[in-house]
């Protein structure tokens, strides 16, 4: 019920993530966030065809924060429906993490200045 | 007022089907689409924590979920299993950062149920685990 696409667009990894991710599925999304930080460039996570998270996925995406930060690597999370949103909302984890509101947005945010 | 039930095996491969099974009660009796995803949600957790930890993914276990909607009142998810108890009082809820700086992965279940639900009651007897979950209808 999950599926993952990962591609490289002008030095930007994307990860599009397809489906539900829950504990059965968090581990494909784990294999794709530990393969697109090996490659050291900034990170998308496309979120726009994503129906469903629970706190595996929440999980997945908080325990990278800190190597992200050590690799100077960019991440930004966009396209997230109304229920996905409020799911990181409740935990105040919106705040913690960089959400935008379409690729656009995200691709801007990584032209921006620091 | 009629309950509602779902035995499935322990395997997190099941989860899909409880979350149908949940939504799909709830949309029988037309409960807001927005507040029905975080019960859901709330459940969700409940049952892979079960099947995970107290069961170890073991498909010869079973959870059961009966579900009691009383219209303007409440709803009440009773999640049964009969593995390794959960002890609530042992629960410590952990703060984000120290989540990010240990690099864990888990912990965030509970914190989302603690938040979504109005009350959380894990008890066991004779051998059983309840695990009774609570929302009030406005």
């Amino acid at each position: 019920m999950i599926e993952i696409k990962n591609t490289i667009e002008e030095n930007v990894q994307h990860i599009r993530v397809i489906g539900d991710v829950d504990a059965s599925s968090s581990i494909h999304l784990d294999n794709a966030m530990r393969e697109a930080i090996s490659k050291s460039t900034d990170i998308i996570v496309d979120l726009s065809e994503l129906s469903y998270i629970s706190s595996a996925g929440l999980g997945v995406f908080m325990s990278y924060l800190q190597e992200l930060e050590t690799n100077q690597q960019k991440f930004i999370l966009c396209g997230l429906n109304e229920k996905v949103l409020e799911v990181f909302q409740i935990l105040g984890l919106d705040q913690l993490l960089v959400i935008k509101e379409n690729l656009a947005e995200a691709r801007q945010q990584l032209d921006a200045p620091v | 007022m009629r309950p509602y039930n779902i035995k499935i095996t322990c395997s997190t491969s099941r989860l899909l089907e409880i979350r149908k099974f949940v939504s799909g009660v709830l949309e029988s009796h037309n409960y807001p689409e927005i507040e029905s995803h975080k019960l859901v949600l709330a459940v969700d957790e409940v049952c892979a924590n079960l099947i995970i930890h107290s069961n170890d993914c073991n498909p010869s276990q079973h959870i059961e979920l009966k579900v009691e909607y009383k219209e303007k009142e409440s709803i009440t998810f009773e999640i049964i299993d009969k593995g390794i108890s959960f002890d609530m009082n042992q629960y410590q809820e952990p703060k984000l950062k120290e989540l990010v700086n240990t690099k864990r992965k888990g912990g965030l279940g509970l914190m989302l149920v603690k938040r979504i639900m109005d009350k959380i009651e894990f008890k066991t007897e004779k051998n059983t685990n309840i695990c009774r979950l609570v929302k009030l209808i406005d």
